[in-house]
């Protein structure tokens, strides 16, 4: 019961605005942290050159895009296990996110296959799955919005969510063999023997990326909240002035 | 007749954000009819469908002889016949094929006598061989109608039955329900309609409650 | 007049034997699927030139393409229709349980589309320059994987029940879902005819149908009781 009670919105709604600004604050400060060591202390790459850098970005948002997905499904389980709308909230709030982190991936890793490669866009098997998983954030969110029923948005969202990701490891695992079939593209993870001075800039950024997420889901859930429990009580006590508005509605 | 059979407590539920009825409480007991009464939005088709195990209500218990009935439950639907709005039969379907398929799903075998005599009484025996696009609103009505003369199941949840028949179809309806009642099943009967039914009836208003 | 046991073979049957049924009733939609099938092929030759030995590489991923969107086409008949006329209310609390009831649906559903396609498919190989032996695996693939095609498009079709925008909308649910099926089947046909080893594409889309015909009912049925809730 002491964990369900954070599960009400009601109770939610306080809580997410007091940990977001912290979050923020601790994804700026390590975000600042990581791409200062990142871009002007790490050491340049003999093979790449300076522009290898973008990978202290193109890494830990490709992380996040898929790990934010994971993220959702477990809501999404929740969602229908325990009929919590927190949850579900929850899976809307994060969607944007992720698509957010999956584009800045797929756009970094462009940015980086030009000069290596020579071109934007190669048919590799991680960028190739990560335009997949682009498809399948977009899929849910355009399912969410085509419901006028947000009770019925909610479940089907999670239930989406769910399924999509019980096929994220076979589309990787086909995506990966179809390339392998086909020898595109199969970029080695650059620096198998990472560097302590790369490593701890890529490590800051994960988490920058981690607090930031964290940052902006809860202001969002909280944007969530408010609109669907426009007609309740508590919302009304928010602003007391507000509190003509549900006398009318109960009576 | 002593032992409420079907029991609703506290039933409420919110759709689109509108409160349709809040803590509902009634009983049905074998060989009575409840007749759900209200204006049209006010909640009868949802409470039907809640009875049906198809919405979920937001609050409360439906119970069956005491045991708390689960939304999905074997016992409920074993025992449940609901039929709504729509007619549920396929166009392309006779209308003997369309009766013995929504028997089928009921888990029911017919026997092709008792699938005559039924559709001989609703008056369908003629057209029987008819697909059901060739059917008339009050002949499509005319099939569930024969349904619920072959059907085993206790309870019945009936949305506006008796749209779309003619004066003989009412009071064929009127007299299937009777013979149900007095076999001691029980019905949950949704209409605008005042049925000259002779078993006990209790009459639900809802716009009352919300 | 009795009653029947509640077994799930019988629900099952029962599903599958009523829309079966239904598809024989009426024809036309079936047909239509194949004739969109056998277009969607024959408009690459034109589109591409007619290079035999192009036409014979592309061959198999331009028919799996083909197959993947027919079967797309025809996902609204699933549930579209049952949906609409209250029959799937009915099929939600019958005393068969719904993930039996939707298997029975989803059987019917490729028996009147991939099977269709899966045996109209070498007539359209012969005219990509295809030999016996890729034909026969480009069926096999066919075989094994267009029921994956209706179990996973059966979960976007019901999630997407009376909302606007339907068929497009279940088209970008299911799309990326079908992208291992299209893989592994195209997959198969193109190792035979580059002469390696194809059986393993073959067996990782059995090894779909099987995971597929285990999980699919029960996503199915939630998705179903969601979209009448």
């Amino acid at each position: 019961m002491s964990i369900f009670k954070y599960a009400s919105p009601s109770t939610f709604y306080p809580l997410a605005g007091k940990m977001a600004p912290w979050f923020a604050v601790i994804a700026a400060i390590l975000g600042a942290a990581g791409l200062y060591l990142g871009l002007f202390r790490a050491p340049v790459d003999f093979q790449q050159g300076e522009v290898y850098r973008i990978i202290f970005i193109h890494v830990p948002t490709a992380w996040m895009a898929m790990l934010i997905y994971v993220i959702m499904a477990v809501y999404g389980v929740m969602a229908l296990t325990f009929n919590t709308r927190l949850s579900s909230m929850m899976i809307e709030a994060l969607a944007p996110t992720g698509v957010m982190f999956t584009v800045l991936a797929l756009w970094t890793g462009a940015l980086w296959g030009r000069p290596t490669w020579g071109t934007y866009w190669a048919w590799d098997a991680r960028m190739t799955s990560t335009l997949i998983l682009l498809f399948l954030y977009i899929g849910y969110m355009a399912l969410v919005n085509a419901m006028d029923d947000k009770k019925r948005a909610d479940k089907a969202g999670a239930l989406l969510v769910i399924v999509g990701s019980a096929n994220v490891p076979i589309i990787y695992f086909s995506v990966k063999w179809w390339n392998t079939l086909h020898q595109g593209y199969s970029v080695a993870a650059s620096g198998s023997s990472m560097d302590a001075s790369m490593r701890m800039p890529m490590l800051l950024m994960t988490f920058a990326c981690w607090a930031y997420a964290i940052a902006i889901a809860l202001w969002r859930v909280r944007a969530i909240i408010l609109e669907r429990e426009k007609e309740a009580a508590w919302v009304a006590n928010l602003h007391g002035s507000a509190s003509l508005k549900t006398s009318g509605v109960r009576a | 007749m002593t032992e409420p059979s079907l029991q609703a407590k506290n039933l409420t539920l919110t759709r689109g954000g509108r409160l349709l009825f809040a803590n509902l409480d009634f009983s049905i007991a074998r060989g009575e009819a409840l007749v759900l009464r209200g204006a049209n939005g006010s909640g009868k088709t949802s409470l039907l469908r809640v009875l049906a195990g198809l919405t979920m209500a937001d609050d409360g218990v439906i119970s069956w002889d005491d045991a708390p009935w689960k939304s999905a439950s074997s016992v409920r639907r074993a025992n449940v016949l609901y039929l709504g709005h729509a007619n549920a039969l396929k166009d392309e379907l006779t209308a003997a094929e369309n009766l013995a398929d929504g028997l089928g799903f009921d888990g029911m075998t017919i026997s092709a006598e008792n699938q005559h005599r039924a559709l001989e009484r609703v008056g369908l025996m003629a057209r029987r061989d008819l697909p059901a696009r060739r059917l008339s609103q009050g002949q499509k009505r005319r099939i569930g109608l024969a349904r619920l003369l072959l059907t085993q199941k206790p309870l019945w949840l009936l949305d506006e039955p008796t749209n779309a028949l003619d004066a003989d179809g009412v009071a064929l309806f009127t007299d299937i329900v009777d013979e149900h009642l007095a076999r001691g099943g029980m019905a949950c009967i949704a209409t605008h309609l005042t049925m000259q039914i002779h078993a006990p009836v209790r009459e639900l208003n809802l716009a009352e409650s919300a | 007049m009795a009653n029947v046991a509640i077994s799930p073979e019988n629900g099952v049957l029962l599903a599958f034997r009523r829309d079966l049924r239904l598809a024989v009733r009426s024809k036309g939609e079936v047909i239509q699927a194949m004739v969109f099938f056998v277009m969607v092929v024959s408009l690459f030759p034109l589109a591409v030139g007619a290079e035999s030995a192009l036409l014979k590489r592309i061959a198999p991923g331009v028919m799996w393409v083909a197959a993947l969107l027919s079967v797309l086409l025809t996902l609204p008949r699933i549930f579209a229709n049952d949906y609409a006329d209250g029959t799937l209310e009915q099929l939600a609390i019958s005393p068969y349980p719904m993930a039996v009831i939707v298997a029975g649906k989803m059987l019917a559903h490729w028996f009147t589309t991939g099977l269709p396609l899966a045996i109209v498919a070498p007539v359209l190989g012969l005219q990509f320059g295809l030999g016996a032996h890729e034909l026969g695996v480009i069926v096999l693939s066919l075989m094994l994987g267009t029921p994956v095609l209706s179990m996973i498009g059966a979960v976007g079709a019901a999630l997407t029940l009376g909302v606007r925008g339907g068929s497009i909308l279940t088209a970008l649910l299911v799309l990326p879902l079908y992208i291992p099926v299209l893989i592994f089947g195209a997959g198969a046909a193109e190792a035979s005819m580059a002469g390696i080893d194809y059986t393993a594409n073959l067996s990782l889309l059995g090894a779909g149908l099987l995971l597929g015909a285990l999980a699919s009912p029960l996503a199915v049925a939630a998705a179903v009781k969601i979209a009448l809730d």
